[in-house]
């Protein structure tokens, strides 16, 4: 009886999670030069649809995924944070390129020391900017996550907010 | 292009002592301004045809080599529209919170340059209509383009 609930269970566990990975749409949201590379890992050369995840959404109400493609300033915070908490959980991040991650060469007053201040952040994409393999790389490494069942950075990795983003 | 003769002549018989120093650079005409008489010269050279504000903006000279003796230089530049001749000002403002007439009366341009000094390098403008921070949060403690701010700001500041 009891094997057989965990069997149903895992078996809709994975095809939930077959779909969640074979679609994840990105967010419309590009903050610098690594924009740029990330519009190109969508146009045909690279060709991000072969992974499901091309459909950038304008509204964060429709993405579950935020790439936050370059420095994020001071004053950006209220309105990254603010995007982020509409988005729809489940949700993931990734921090792409040195600036997202670390704020890279930009150690000043003006920018924030890497995204993870502010979001919890799922995969660190390195590069500067990274090429269009590598922010696909990373998008697999979110779907790899997906696949085998390990929660979102939102449920996993307490940040100021509170895993929403607000409270 | 230069400043022509007659511009030149006309600005010292109604400003004696305004312009303390015109120069050439590469071309341009550079007139070093009293302060207060800053408001004047503008408004005398807007009405002689400089009717473009191009830009409004200031340097901190603490930190250089052959300091003025002002600590701040502001600077405007000016374009005559049409023909193209350009005029640069330059005046000198001191102190902790220095303070300059606005010229945001003459050229509406001038309200958000003004503004972006004021918040970058903390000079004052009196008769400005809206004197608000516009790069920096409005909570924002000091002003980051001066040469004694610390580069990674104050301390505590970096907190997000």
């Amino acid at each position: 009886m009891a094997m057989s609930d965990s069997l149903i269970l895992t078996t809709v566990d994975q095809a939930k999670h077959w779909a969640q990975r074979s679609s994840l749409w990105p967010l419309t949201f590009g903050l610098a030069c690594c924009a740029i590379e990330m519009m190109t890992s969508t146009a045909p050369r690279y060709d991000l649809a072969r992974f499901g995840s091309e459909v950038f959404r304008g509204s964060p109400r429709q993405a579950d995924l935020m790439i936050v493609s370059g420095r994020v300033c001071r004053k950006m915070v209220p309105q990254v944070r603010q995007l982020y908490a509409q988005m729809a959980s489940p949700k993931w991040v990734i921090a792409m390129g040195a600036c997202a991650s670390s704020a890279g060469i930009f150690d000043n007053y003006a920018v924030v020391q890497g995204v993870d201040h502010i979001l919890p952040v799922d995969v660190y994409v390195p590069g500067c900017p990274p090429s269009p393999e590598a922010l696909i790389y990373g998008i697999m490494k979110i779907q790899d996550k997906i696949r085998r069942g390990l929660p979102p950075a939102a449920e996993a990795v307490p940040v100021a907010g509170g895993a929403s983003g607000v409270s | 292009m230069s400043l022509d003769a007659e511009l030149a002549a006309s600005l010292a018989a109604l400003l004696p002592g305004a312009v303390e120093k015109a120069e050439e650079v590469r071309g341009e005409t550079v007139l070093q301004v009293d302060a207060a008489s800053l408001h004047a010269v503008c408004r005398h050279l807007r009405d002689r045809g400089f009717n473009y504000l191009t830009d409004v903006t200031a340097v901190d000279t603490l930190d250089l080599l052959f300091p003025s003796p002002a600590r701040f230089t502001l600077v405007y530049h000016l374009e005559r529209i049409p023909g193209g001749e350009r005029i640069r000002l330059k005046a000198g403002v001191s102190g902790d919170e220095p303070v300059a007439d606005s010229v945001s009366d003459l050229w509406p341009a001038a309200v958000w340059g003004e503004r972006e000094v004021y918040d970058l390098f903390g000079i004052r403008f009196h008769g400005h209509p809206d004197l608000r921070r516009i790069m920096m949060p409005d909570d924002w403690e000091g002003h980051p383009l001066r040469k004694d701010y610390p580069l990674q700001g104050f301390p505590g500041q970096r907190e997000v």
